[in-house]
């Protein structure tokens, strides 16, 4: 686990010496801003609820793309091999990555840090479900980390890596709100494996070992699955 | 040093390399032959670790590659065919992640690099993007990387494909140069470069060893018949036949080349006999003009050629 270090510096170094992470970040900060603050007045209410809603949605266009480039890039320009002919191991090499991507979220989520300090001076911010709210965008985002890495690990091919994680990270979003869909007996699991309800849990100052448990198997799974996806290959 | 043993890779139902075994000599420098296909990359694959063997064995020192792939991922560099590396980082930062992830000491780690920046010749490269090098560079930076870590074993896949013939000559300058203190193995496609570079040959073709020895071993075993050229002029090939039959040591005469004014033909003669005196005697005593006379050695071109032909 000692090569982990070195791996998560050069893939977080990467993400800022590429135009990627300004784009990236400028898109996130646009779209938040503006959903954020066009209905922020007329609701008239201090508080960030609305911008910690539209996370999830957000996050799932945003996070594939930031994760898709992590394997599907080395796998193409054939960098993989030199990389998996030194000393380090898979499960390095999926941490290394995994973490680079939490870290690059974390710094992409400080500007809005401007969002709630704004908000305060104009009124009564309560700061207990910001606070969670910011560390359920982190596990969220780490979720979603997992998962794009693994449809990283899936493919050569960075667009074809970036819709797979955007349709699963899509999917685990958006399927608490389709449950009409389904037979009453699968409904309890489908609400389990909604992202979004256990997301607006947190974000609402609730702290719930449920809910934590549950980002922590799907960045789980999803780590798992990517060193599976990467052993394939060797 | 390392042993091979009954080494096969299979892709689905394509057999790549077929049971091969080899040994390789502490300080020995091996060149993997081939033709294209033949399973070259795949043998360097498997050694060092990338693909894992459908079955037999790979020993490297006292370690098995099942169980200590860690250990002989330590003690061995690796350069991969067209030397991959990543375009967006500076050269400097690329040795730097390589010596980070191989734990050099942090106080070795800067005269480490420097020692071997020099010794591929990449200083004044050290502070561009690797995207923005020539192919002869990336290489050198592959090969810099490859021995950030000082490794006993050296696999280099192809160390010269696609470069021009002043950075052959570099890199195979540099090749050299480690040689003395390293087991190197390469694979190539280049025979001239097997000859110039490695102290043996092994030669493989759809995916079995077809011959291994060194160059002068290889010749000797492969030097089957004894051929001479001969290129003459005023002559026909009636005749010279009939001049040349009666010389013992000659097996056949063939016509390889006629025109108005030149005639070659190949003499092929007993493997034992050296009958040059005497045709030289015979040519003398006739009208013809001697234009070419000479022996055709067997060249590692010529044995390879004939191993590893398609059936």
């Amino acid at each position: 686990m000692r090569q982990v270090m070195p791996i998560f510096k050069k893939e977080f170094k990467a993400y800022f010496v590429s135009p990627i992470a300004y784009i990236v970040i400028a898109i996130f900060l646009l779209v938040t801003g503006w959903f954020f603050f066009a209905t922020f007045f007329l609701l008239n209410q201090a508080s960030l609820r609305n911008f910690f809603s539209l996370l999830p949605i957000i996050f799932s266009f945003i996070i594939p793309a930031i994760t898709m480039r992590l394997v599907s890039e080395e796998l193409n320009v054939g960098s993989y091999e030199t990389l998996l002919t030194m000393p380090v191991t898979f499960t390095d090499v999926v941490f290394g990555k995994f973490l680079a991507s939490v870290g690059f979220i974390a710094v992409m989520l400080i500007p809005t840090l401007a969002y709630p300090f704004s908000v305060a001076m104009l009124g009564q911010l309560d700061w207990g479900p910001v606070t969670g709210g910011y560390l359920g965008a982190i596990l969220l985002g780490a979720a979603f980390s997992a998962i794009g890495l693994f449809s990283s690990a899936l493919t050569r091919n960075q667009i074809i890596a970036f819709i797979i994680g955007m349709l699963i990270c899509f999917t685990l979003t958006l399927i608490d709100k389709m449950l009409f869909f389904l037979p009453r007996s699968l409904l309890s699991i489908f609400v389990y494996l909604g992202a979004d309800s256990h997301f607006q849990n947190i974000s609402k100052g609730i702290i719930d070992s449920r809910d934590i448990l549950y980002f922590f198997s799907v960045c789980f799974i999803g780590l798992y699955s990517a060193h599976l996806a990467l052993q394939e290959k060797h | 040093m390392i042993h091979v043993e009954n080494l096969t890779k299979y892709f689905k139902d394509l057999c790549a390399v077929d049971h091969i075994n080899f040994d390789i000599q502490k300080g020995e420098v091996l060149g993997l032959l081939g033709p294209n296909g033949a399973g070259k990359t795949t043998t360097l694959r498997m050694l060092t670790g990338f693909l894992r063997p459908s079955s037999g064995n790979i020993r490297v020192k006292e370690y098995t590659i099942d169980q200590h792939f860690l250990e002989i991922k330590k003690i061995l560099g690796y350069l991969p065919e067209s030397a991959p590396l990543y375009h967006d980082m500076l050269v400097y930062d690329y040795l730097k992640y390589v010596a980070d992830i191989r734990e050099i000491d942090s106080e070795q780690k800067i005269p480490r690099m420097r020692q071997t920046a020099d010794l591929c010749g990449i200083n004044e490269v050290m502070h561009q993007p690797i995207a923005e090098l020539s192919k002869g560079y990336k290489q050198r930076v592959g090969l810099a990387s490859a021995m950030m870590d000082d490794p006993e074993i050296l696999v280099l896949d192809e160390p010269t494909s696609g470069l021009d013939p002043n950075q052959i000559v570099e890199i195979r300058k540099i090749i050299r140069r480690i040689a003395k203190e390293k087991t190197i193995i390469l694979s190539t496609h280049i025979l001239s470069e097997a000859e110039a570079t490695c102290d043996r040959i092994v030669i493989i073709n759809q995916g079995k060893i077809v011959a291994d020895g060194s160059t002068e071993n290889l010749k000797q075993t492969f030097h089957s018949k004894n051929l001479l050229d001969l290129c003459l002029q005023k002559a026909d090939f009636k005749s010279v036949a009939q001049e040349l039959a009666s010389i013992s040591g000659i097996e056949n005469i063939t016509q390889v080349e006629a025109s108005d004014k030149n005639l070659c033909v190949r003499i092929v003669c007993h493997p034992s006999s050296d009958p040059r005196a005497e045709i030289y005697n015979t040519i003398k005593r006739t009208e013809w003009i001697l234009l070419d006379f000479h022996r055709k050695t067997q060249t590692l071109e010529n044995i390879f050629r004939e191993l590893t032909r398609e059936n």
